[in-house]
């Protein structure tokens, strides 16, 4: 474990990316993996896109349209937006408390490989009879009439995935809680690591729901039972509520780190403290609270009866005021500020007035009675992709320009930067800005076609070309990615010259470790301060230079993932009186239980980083200049 | 860290101060523990009674409810120090699984 660098070869790449329990390198997994996912859902999209180009088209049959749009969204949600900001939480928070990793790295692992397997389960759906067609909120009644195994394959990956997510979410938790540097106090923790902790906190409580409604459907599609069958008794709005319960605090969940890599950005880019930094934090509590308060206004139109409406339709309302107290906060940072018009503060810039207009149409739809008109219609679908493109997916590019210096020590280009943004953020605003209308003019949501006599056709085709604006976007941003990691030039710890938290204190990358001694926090905005004192070293410690305990790697989270992946299959192919389905099933939860027995019964103690081996570090490691 | 750790010894003014302070615990354990019982006897009463249910069941969910609370701080030491986020978690994980439960029966089955 010396720093002397070893040049390993592509084998022994793979295998350490495998066995590695760092939060860093796992930060790296679920961000090409989750990229990955994120240009599968593009393509789904673009796919629909291209069948609504034009009335009557049939380039996708109505059939493998209602698959591409489920997929496009499940893929979206749970593949692509989620396991980036928890690349981003991974690679970023435990920088930004000062600690050496997070509190369980095995489980960090073991998180990522179960969202990896899950994911990949789902997606294979397509090569193994057809995908699922039941939308993304797959409402049961609809997915219990479904031929094939499309839902199956929804119902076991999304639990596989959420499991890894729960045990992501929980990790955070307990990292946040036990393990801030000294002096970091609660009120000091940099804003993303508040909405990480808050948008964890809403992973605990939220998908345990979705992992009850997920039982559920899969007991009903695969054992026989009838949980949601109404003519055996059932009910199916139970899977509308269950579905709900998890699916609202789930946008929560994206938004919150979004607006947290955003404040990062405000705060960095105007050179200035956080406007209002308690008020942020207190609104981001209470957006986690009411998150859990709102759900049923997804459902207003399934006749929950005038009192239940009216009550959600408040408490939806009450949400914009929090959301406001963050939206004024950030104009009031940037206010007055020396403003450095970086890639991450065009996105941050932009994303205000888009997000505002996705809130604004969120509003209108929280008025029940017009819901009633606004419901199934695009204008529903205008209203999310503006919250969730123009805040998540904008929160991501620009998460992905201002911490790729940190995660892999390079910088992406500014200059293809700022084309991707143009490209993303016109094409994005034509795609969906339209949207509105055509949900005012009558047409449906997920309908695979349109007759030319409806006058959709303009405004459909105007919208398609929005999204070969999108992807023209994304494709220069992979074109800059790969341009970057070729070029390879290698920078500091502060690349853009006014970090403020502790992360932009030590090399970019980090060594392994981190921090060789724990730094001494000595209040918000750690690292500004002690550059505002003159300190050249960019903190002071807590500690003196002594041994570090460290985690050993393991596979052992690669092979539990594995057999549950395996175990799927089994379960999926059971009913189909397949004679191996059973004995795939045991096979696939033997090898995972028997990998958890593995795991309690052989301790694994870790090692130790010897203080010799730190001073070495220090001499040939990145000093950036000082 | 665990190698400067060193043994305390208590002055003769801590150690009246942590006995006055046990005994004020005990005292409130002994107390906690009649109320229990008390409210235990209670929820027996109303049955034996033989109420209408619709009073009945409210009022065994709210001594269940107080019972809870009596165990957590009283006897589990919730209101120690350091119990601060288990707290605020426990309740927040309460008041979720409480909405929903009310949904349920009030939207679905009522």
């Amino acid at each position: 474990m010396s720093s002397i660098a070893q040049k390993k070869g592509f084998g022994a790449t793979i295998w350490d990316f495998m066995t590695t329990v760092d939060h860093k390198k796992i930060a790296i997994l679920y961000l090409m993996s989750g990229g990955f996912f994120f240009l599968v859902g593009g393509i789904e999209a673009m796919l629909i896109r291209i069948q609504l180009v034009k009335a009557g088209n049939d380039f996708l049959s109505a059939g493998t349209f209602n698959e591409v749009i489920t997929m496009h969204g499940t893929t979206m949600i749970f593949l692509a937006s989620m396991p980036i900001l928890l690349a981003f939480m991974n690679a970023v928070m435990p920088l930004q408390i000062g600690a050496r990793d997070v509190a369980f790295p095995f489980l960090n692992s073991l998180g990522f490989w179960l969202f990896f397997f899950g994911g990949i389960f789902l997606n294979l759906s397509w090569f193994m009879g057809g995908a699922p067609d039941a939308g993304w909120t797959n409402y049961a009644s609809l997915a219990l009439a479904s031929e094939g195994h499309g839902i199956d394959f929804y119902a076991l990956g999304l639990t596989i995935s959420g499991f890894g997510t729960l045990i992501a979410g929980i990790n955070f938790l307990v990292t946040i809680i036990n393990m801030r540097a000294p002096g970091m106090t609660y009120m000091r923790m940099p804003l993303f690591t508040w909405t990480t902790f808050v948008a964890s906190a809403l992973i605990l409580l939220a998908f345990p729901p979705l992992t009850v409604g997920l039982f559920f459907m899969i007991f009903d599609r695969l054992f026989g039972a009838s949980f949601f069958a109404v003519e055996m008794g059932g009910n199916t709005i139970i899977w509308e509520h269950l579905f709900w319960i998890f699916g609202h605090p789930e946008v929560y969940i994206l938004i919150l780190p979004a607006f947290g890599i955003f404040s990062e950005i405000f705060a960095i880019f105007s050179r200035k403290r956080l406007f209002g930094y308690t008020a942020l934090v207190f609104a981001t509590i209470l957006i986690g609270f009411y998150g859990f308060m709102v759900w049923a206004h997804h459902m207003f139109t399934v006749g929950l009866g005038p009192t239940a409406n009216a009550v959600f339709a408040l408490a939806t309302m009450i949400i914009a005021v929090p959301t406001g107290i963050k939206i004024f906060n950030w104009l009031l940072t940037i206010w007055g500020g020396n403003i450095s018009f970086s890639v991450p503060m065009i996105y941050a810039v932009a994303f205000i007035p888009t997000f505002v207009a996705g809130g604004v149409t969120g509003v209108m739809q929280a008025i029940a009675p017009l819901d009633y008109q606004l419901h199934d219609s695009y204008f529903i679908v205008a209203h999310f992709h503006y919250v969730i493109v123009g805040g998540v997916v904008l929160a991501i590019l620009a998460g992905t320009h201002l911490y790729w210096p940190k995660m892999f020590g390079t910088m992406l280009s500014e200059k293809l930067g700022k084309w991707t943004f143009w490209f993303f953020f016109l094409g994005f605003h034509l795609t969906f800005f339209i949207q509105h209308f055509l949900g005012l003019m009558g047409m449906p949501r997920r309908v695979y076609t349109f007759g030319a006599d409806q006058g959709w056709d303009l405004f459909n085709a105007i919208s398609s070309s929005g999204a070969v604006l999108m992807a023209t976007g994304v494709i220069i941003l992979l074109v800059n990615v790969v341009m970057t990691i070729v070029k390879n030039e290698r920078i500091g710890n502060d690349p853009w010259g006014d970090g403020r938290t502790l992360e932009w204190a030590i090399p970019s990358p980090p060594p392994f470790y981190n921090f060789a001694q724990t730094p001494l926090v000595r209040g918000l905005d750690t690292y500004w301060i002690e550059k505002m004192d003159g300190n050249k070293k960019g903190m002071i410690f807590a500690e003196p230079l002594g041994d570090i305990h460290m985690p050993n790697g393991s596979i052992i989270p690669f092979v539990i993932s594995l057999g549950m992946f395996i175990a799927s299959f089994g379960a999926l192919y059971f009913l189909d009186g397949k004679p191996w389905a059973l004995a795939v099933l045991i096979g696939g939860l033997a090898l995972m239980f028997g990998s958890m027995l593995l795991r309690s019964l052989k301790d694994d103690l870790g090692f130790h980083i010897t203080k010799e081996e730190l001073l070495e570090d220090a001499k040939g490691g990145n000093t950036d200049g000082h | 860290m665990a190698h400067d750790a060193h043994v305390h010894v208590r002055s003769q003014a801590e150690f009246e101060y942590v006995k006055k302070k046990r005994a004020d615990e005990m005292r409130g354990n002994l107390a906690t523990f009649a109320i229990m019982i008390f409210l235990t006897l209670i929820a027996f009463t109303t049955v034996a009674a033989g109420f209408s249910v619709y009073l009945i069941v409210p009022i065994i969910l709210l001594l269940a409810a107080i019972q809870v609370v009596l165990q957590l701080y009283y006897f589990m030491h919730m209101s120690g120090k350091g119990h601060g986020m288990v707290a605020f978690f426990m309740f927040s994980g309460m008041f979720v699984a409480f909405i929903t439960v009310l949904t349920f029966v009030t939207i679905i089955w009522w």
